[in-house]
This record gives structure tokens, sequence and C-alpha cells, in this order.
């Protein structure tokens, strides 16, 4: 914890100030933009650029297979990534391994290029159970729906890991609305005063459901909100990965180097309706949409690559197989899973079940069974557990 | 033996706690130099540094919000809500986070988060300083509630909260912090989720607990004086309930009374007189009753004798224990009439020689 107590004129916050313009280091048609929009920072090497784009394409696939669910009612809903894949991609492959990264409803394919298992990641929209992985083994917290709640569990969660003395930073993902949340206000400030290394990732996709940034707020950008907590901002074009990847790992070594937390802001658009049962139709227009679909972060850094030879058709091709073969098997996967138990309804509610638990758990085992046996056509006794 | 408050005893439990475990950490508003506004963290971040005992920015929610994530990664924080109605902020970190997150995450992952809230009134404060909220937090799966109501208690409940792997909204009766007793520290009391007889009896039984507690003592021995023995269960835990201990006691006495603070309309004691209403069913003797606060917002101070359950509301409804009569079967013709006699309240009382 800093503490200050003395006296003095306060510092100059030119430094935590973010560029007006977002930083970018691709151009919307895949040439290298001019070195005054990168604002310093450089474009990745290679070796960078071809895993952001191997993970985009991934993504890309996932999420739209994952859309697919949905619309079959495989899926109970399904709110999509479309259009914020570099944003997702750039901010994970920022992170190190022992880093913790708290994702949204939104974030899907953030989980999936974590090296979460697609199908486990889709446990909770399948309304299968609120949340299919362990957050331990990936250092990915259960995604977040109350808006920005989880901003706070990462500046524990970092602060608790300098108490240890593991070197251990944190990406929050959040949307352009959950910045008007009193809880966002509230981890920016711990963060700030407690210089946790902490990274809040704003995708700024420009609607929240139905309501444009416009309405949300009237801070010059939203990366501007971080000079109020004395906290770095940064202002990023979010359909370049590159520069999303740049801008997040600076942000997570200054962090780490104990230059405290810091807000990016990433410019970007949500392509598909908020959900599969949004219709936005009622709210935008359709010539926005087109807009953004010709700033794909997807074609962008392909275009790149293949520019400047270090990409080629079968190059691509690998990248499009690998995609293609993780939604296949996300698909059939899926297919085959069979129901949650109804009796682990009462198995994580405390460490042990109480009492009036143990009660309640053993009505619902048998009215399961019954369930079970009705639907099996035969009396419970022949059926027993297999069903 | 010597005596000690309720105050010194949470002080000395968080004390203990600091010592034994280093992922122990407290922290909160004021709880640092200055010992919180209740002065239960006095002189810990003294003892400790402010590595384990600090003030944090004013921010309820942040408060509780940290901790999840420290806890996350293995710690044991002690937060304090500085008053039961500055604790609403960090509500939905509670009700949304903190309780579920075990279960969200198929058991993986834990939060041995210990909320400690001082709550209730009878200390003469203005407005937001005398709120009964514990109903909120019992109604919310996944929490542990727990109020003790003796500095014995105080000191043992803590620790036990503070080692408890699920998350605790331990409830501090604000009424009771300077109350004394004579007690040897540390001491360890019955197990945190168990109710106990305070004073046995077999009359009638007193539900109570936190600061009625006290309350239903006095109002039990007023009533020994009139011939009447009645016994005192302390709930201690409000979830889980302990239904073995209260059951037992109503099945004894065959009459009970539900003392809390807490306005009476949705509040903990319907959930009480539902449980035994639905266990001792033939055994009781009168309907369970209520003494609660009114149904009203916190009263101010010049009026909350008012609202607050006393001695003398206890031993009203300890005479409205239909203490002249036994129920007996209706008559068939009035059961076939589909029910709606059951409606209109007490129509077959027959004198049995009470
Ligand atoms: C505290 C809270 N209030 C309301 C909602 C309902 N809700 C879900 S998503 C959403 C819009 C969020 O917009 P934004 O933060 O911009 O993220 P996006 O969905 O665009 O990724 C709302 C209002 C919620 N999840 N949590």
């Amino acid at each position: 914890m800093t503490t200050s107590d003395a006296p003095g004129s306060p510092a100059d916050p030119a430094h935590l100030l973010p560029s007006l313009e977002p930083v970018r280091l691709i151009d919307p048609d895949g040439t290298r933009a001019a070195p005054e929009a990168g604002a310093g920072f450089a474009l990745p090497e290679p070796a960078v650029l071809l895993a952001l784009l191997r993970a985009m394409v991934v993504g890309r696939r996932f999420d739209r297979q994952a859309d697919a669910l949905a619309r079959q009612g495989r899926l109970a809903v399904y709110p999509s990534s479309h259009g914020q894949e570099a944003c997702q991609v750039g901010g994970v492959l920022a992170l190190a391994e022992t880093d913790w990264l708290f994702p949204t409803y939104r974030d899907c394919v953030s989980l999936v290029t974590r090296g979460v298992d697609p199908v486990e990641v889709l446990t909770l929209l399948r309304g299968d159970w609120h949340s299919g992985y362990d957050p331990a083994r990936h250092r990915c917290a259960p995604q977040c729906t109350p808006l920005a709640t989880n901003a706070s569990h990462a500046v524990g969660l970092t602060y608790a890991a300098r108490r240890k003395g593991e070197d251990v930073a944190a990406l929050v993902l959040m949307g352009d609305g959950a910045t008007s949340e009193g809880d966002a206000h509230e981890a920016y400030n711990f963060a700030a005063v407690w210089n946790t290394p902490v990274v809040f990732l704003v995708q700024n996709n420009q609607w929240a459901i139905s309501v444009p940034l416009r309405r949300q707020s009237a801070a010059p950008t939203l990366a501007h909100k971080a000079v109020g907590y004395g906290m770095r901002g940064y202002h990023v074009d979010g359909n370049d990965a590159a520069a999303v990847h740049a801008v997040v790992s600076r942000a997570l070594a200054e962090a780490r180097a104990g230059a405290g937390p810091a807000l990016v802001e990433a410019r970007t658009y949500r392509i598909d309706p908020h959900t599969n049962s949004d219709d936005p139709r009622r709210y935008r227009d359709d010539s926005e949409v087109d807009h953004w679909r010709r700033r794909d972060p997807v074609a962008r850094l392909e275009a790149l690559l293949r520019r400047e030879g270090r990409l080629d058709d079968a190059g691509h091709r690998a990248m499009v197989d690998a995609a293609d073969r993780l939604a296949i098997s996300v698909r059939e996967r899926i297919a085959r899973l069979g129901g949650p138990r109804p009796e682990e309804l009462f198995d994580h509610v405390y460490a042990a079940p109480t009492a009036p638990l143990r009660g309640q758990r053993e009505e619902v085992r048998a009215w399961a069974e019954a369930r079970r046996a009705a639907r099996a056509g035969a009396p419970a006794a022949d059926t027993g557990e297999e069903v | 033996m010597a005596e000690v408050s309720l105050g010194r005893a949470l002080n000395r439990a968080l004390r203990d706690a600091l010592a034994a475990d280093p992922d122990v950490l407290v922290y909160g508003e004021d709880v640092g130099p200055l010992g919180g506004v209740f002065r239960v963290t006095d002189g810990l971040t003294a003892e400790f540094g402010e590595d384990r005992c600090f003030d944090s920015p004013l921010a309820e929610s942040g408060i509780v919000g940290t901790a999840v994530g420290m806890a996350m990664y293995g710690h044991r924080p002690v937060v304090e809500m500085q008053f039961d109605a500055f604790a609403y902020p960090a509500f939905q970190q509670v009700v949304s986070h903190v309780a579920k997150m075990r279960n969200r995450t198929r058991g993986r992952v834990a939060l041995p988060i210990v909320i400690r809230v001082p709550y209730g009134g009878g200390i003469g404060a203005v407005e937001h300083h005398g709120d009964s909220s514990e109903t909120y937090y019992a109604h919310t799966p996944g929490l542990r509630v727990v109020t003790p109501a003796t500095p014995a208690d105080g000191y043992s409940m803590l620790r036990e909260a503070i080692a408890c792997p699920d998350p605790v909204v331990f409830l501090e009766p604000k009424r009771r912090y300077w109350a004394t007793e004579d007690v040897e520290l540390p001491v360890r009391t019955a197990p945190m989720d168990q109710a106990v007889v305070r004073r046995p009896g077999r009359d009638a039984t007193l539900i109570a607990y936190g600061p009625t507690v006290d309350t239903a003592l006095l109002a039990a021995e007023a009533a020994a004086e009139e011939g009447r023995e009645v016994e005192v269960v302390d709930l201690r835990s409000l979830a889980p309930f302990d239904d073995a201990t209260v059951t037992a006691s109503v099945r004894r006495t065959g009459r009970a009374v539900v003392v809390h603070e807490a306005s009476a309309f949705a509040g903990y004691g319907a959930e009480v007189a539902a449980r035994v209403t639905e266990r001792c069913f033939h055994y009781l003797e009168a309907p369970v009753l209520r003494v609660a606060g009114l149904d009203i917002p916190y009263p101010p101070p010049r009026l909350e004798e008012y609202h607050l359950p006393s001695v003398d509301r206890i031993l009203a409804a300890i005479d409205r224990l239909q203490w002249e009569a036994a129920w007996v079967p209706r008559p068939e013709a009035a059961r076939s009439d589909g029910g709606a006699a059951a409606d209109t309240g007490p129509a077959h009382r027959l004198e049995v020689g009470a």
C-alpha cells in the first residue's frame, strides 16, 4: 500500500493523459500506419503478429459456431464477440502465463484464446452450470454478468498475490456501458490507491444493448477517466490487434514495474446484436454496421501479413483448418453432452451441505429419479440411475 | 477470570486470528490507527502493521469486491462495514459474488471472507445507524449469517467465522458492545452454527438472537416471578438455522415467541414461526407469536423505545399464549366447508381446566 501524507503541489498529470486519436499500427486496408498514428508504439514482431492472427481466426470461427448453436436453440443465449476479436485476442496474448484474466459474458473469445476448453466456456451459455472451467487452472475468473463488479476482484487478487511475493498482473475486460457503473469507479480508485498491477481494458463497442456511447458518458474519451484516479489512460484502435497487443503489453509492463494500474480504451464495434435475442434495428442503422464491417480486425491483420510476405495461402489454410477442427469438435461434443445432475444443485452452496439443504437434496433426488423412470417408461426399480 | 466487554472480546479475536494466520487481513473504513468507530480494531495496526490492518478507500462495494479477489488468491479477509445501513452499497457484491462464487465454480473457488457489520438500534443514534439488516443476508443462500449475544460468543464465533471455508456475515449487536461478562479469553463456546439454550424453562420458549437475547433473559426472569418458567434460546446462527435445538425446545414447552428488532413483516421471525409450526404443530398450545420492530423505517432515537422489543412487550406476548385454553379438533361440519372456516381464526376453543 502506498500512502502519501506529504503536503505539496500535485504532480503534473500530463503523462497520464491518453491520446485523443486512438493508437494505430495497422491501417484498415492492411498497410502499416504512419508513425504519428503509432504514438511511439512499435509493431510487434512477426511471430507475435502471426500468433495474433491465428488466435483471431480461431476465435472468429468459434464465435460463429457458438452463434449458430444459439440460433439452433442449443445454447440458451450467446452474446457475440464478432468484431471485437482484436481486443480480446490482443489483450489476452499480452498476458503472462501466471497473470489473471477477468472476462465478462461478452468475452468467450478471450477465454478460448487463453486456452480454456471451448465446451467448458459454453457451459454457462448452454445453461448447464454458471461456469464450466476451473478458474485456478487457467487463471481466468468466471465470466461476470453484473456489470463492472469483477473489476475490484482483480484489484484484490493482485494485491493478495503481491503480499505473497508473487508477480501477478491482471487484465479486466469491460464494456463502455460498464464504465458508468459505480463498481468501475470504485475499482479504478482502489487499484490506483493500492498501486496494484491491473489493466482495465474497456472494449468500447459503441453500444450498451441499445444505448449509444453519447448517452453513457460526456468524457472526452473513456480513457480520460483514468486521469481522475491518478492512473494512466491509453486510447487504442480496437480493430487493430497489433496496436491493442502493443498498448496492453506496455501497460502491463509499467504496472508490474510499479507505475500503477492503467485504463485502456479500445475503440471497436459490436457487429452483431447484443445477444441472439436482441433486435438492433430498433435502435441503430445498418449503414453504421456496414461502415464497421469494412474495418474488420481479422482481415486487416491478414492483409498486412500477406503484403509483407509473412503469410501465404498455405499458412492461412493451416489457420483456417485448425479453426474448423475446433468448431466441429465443439459442435459434436456439445451434441453428445448429457444434462446436468439435479442433485448437484446442493453440492456447492456451502463447503458442506447444511442440514436443511441435505433434506432438500433428498427430495430433489427422489423427483429426479421418478422423472428418469417416467421418461424411460418403466417402473423406477427397473431403470435405476441409468437414463 | 476478568470482566470483558463484547467489543474487547471481538478485538481479541481479531488479534489472535491475525497472530495465528498470516493470510488473515483486516481492512475497512477507519479501522487502522483510529481502531474503528466502535474501536473493535483498536491497536491492530500498531501491533501487526499497515500490511495486516489498514484503512481502505471509502467504498463498501470496493471493500467487499477486493475481498473477493483476495480470497480467490488464498487470503482470509475480514472486512468491516462501518454501520448496518452503510453496508447497502456492497449488497450486489455480497449477494452476486460472495454468496455465489463457490456454487458458480462448482466448488472450485471458496471465499473465506468475514464481513463484520455492527447492526441494530438502541444506542440513540440518528437515522441510518440503527438498521437490523439480517433478513437480507439470511435470505441469501451461500452466506452464513451469525450474531453473538455475549462476549464469550463474540470471541469464539468470530474466530470460528474467520476459520470457516464459507463466507460469513458477522452481525455485531452494537448496543451490546459495552456489555461485559466474566470470562477468560481465549474461550471456545458451542459451534457457530448451533443455537443454545441460555435459560431452561418448561412453560414457553423465547427465541431470540443478538441484541434481543438479553432482553429475553430479563423477560424470562420477570416471568419466573409470576410463576412461569420460560426457556430462552439464543439462535446465534441465523443461516443456516438450527432446527434441531429450536424444535426440541418448543416440543418440550408447547409455546413459542420470537423476539427481534427488525420489522416483523417478512422478517426473520416469520421464517422461525413457519419452521416451528411445520415441525411442532401437534405440540403447540398456541400460535407462535412475534415480538418485533414496528413496520416502519427505523425511528428517530427519541422514539426508538417504542420500536425495540422490551421486557414488557415480551411479557405481554407470553400472556397471550392461550394459557387458559387448549385446542381440540374442529367438528366435522365446520371442517367440510372447504377450509373457509380455518381462516376465521380461533372459533372452537374449549375450556379444559387450564
Ligand atoms: C449491474 C448490471 N446492470 C444491468 C445489466 C444488464 N445488462 C447486461 S449487458 C448490458 C449492456 C452492457 O453494455 P457494455 O458495458 O457496453 O458491454 P457490451 O454488452 O456492449 O459488451 C446491460 C445493461 C447487467 N448485466 N448488470
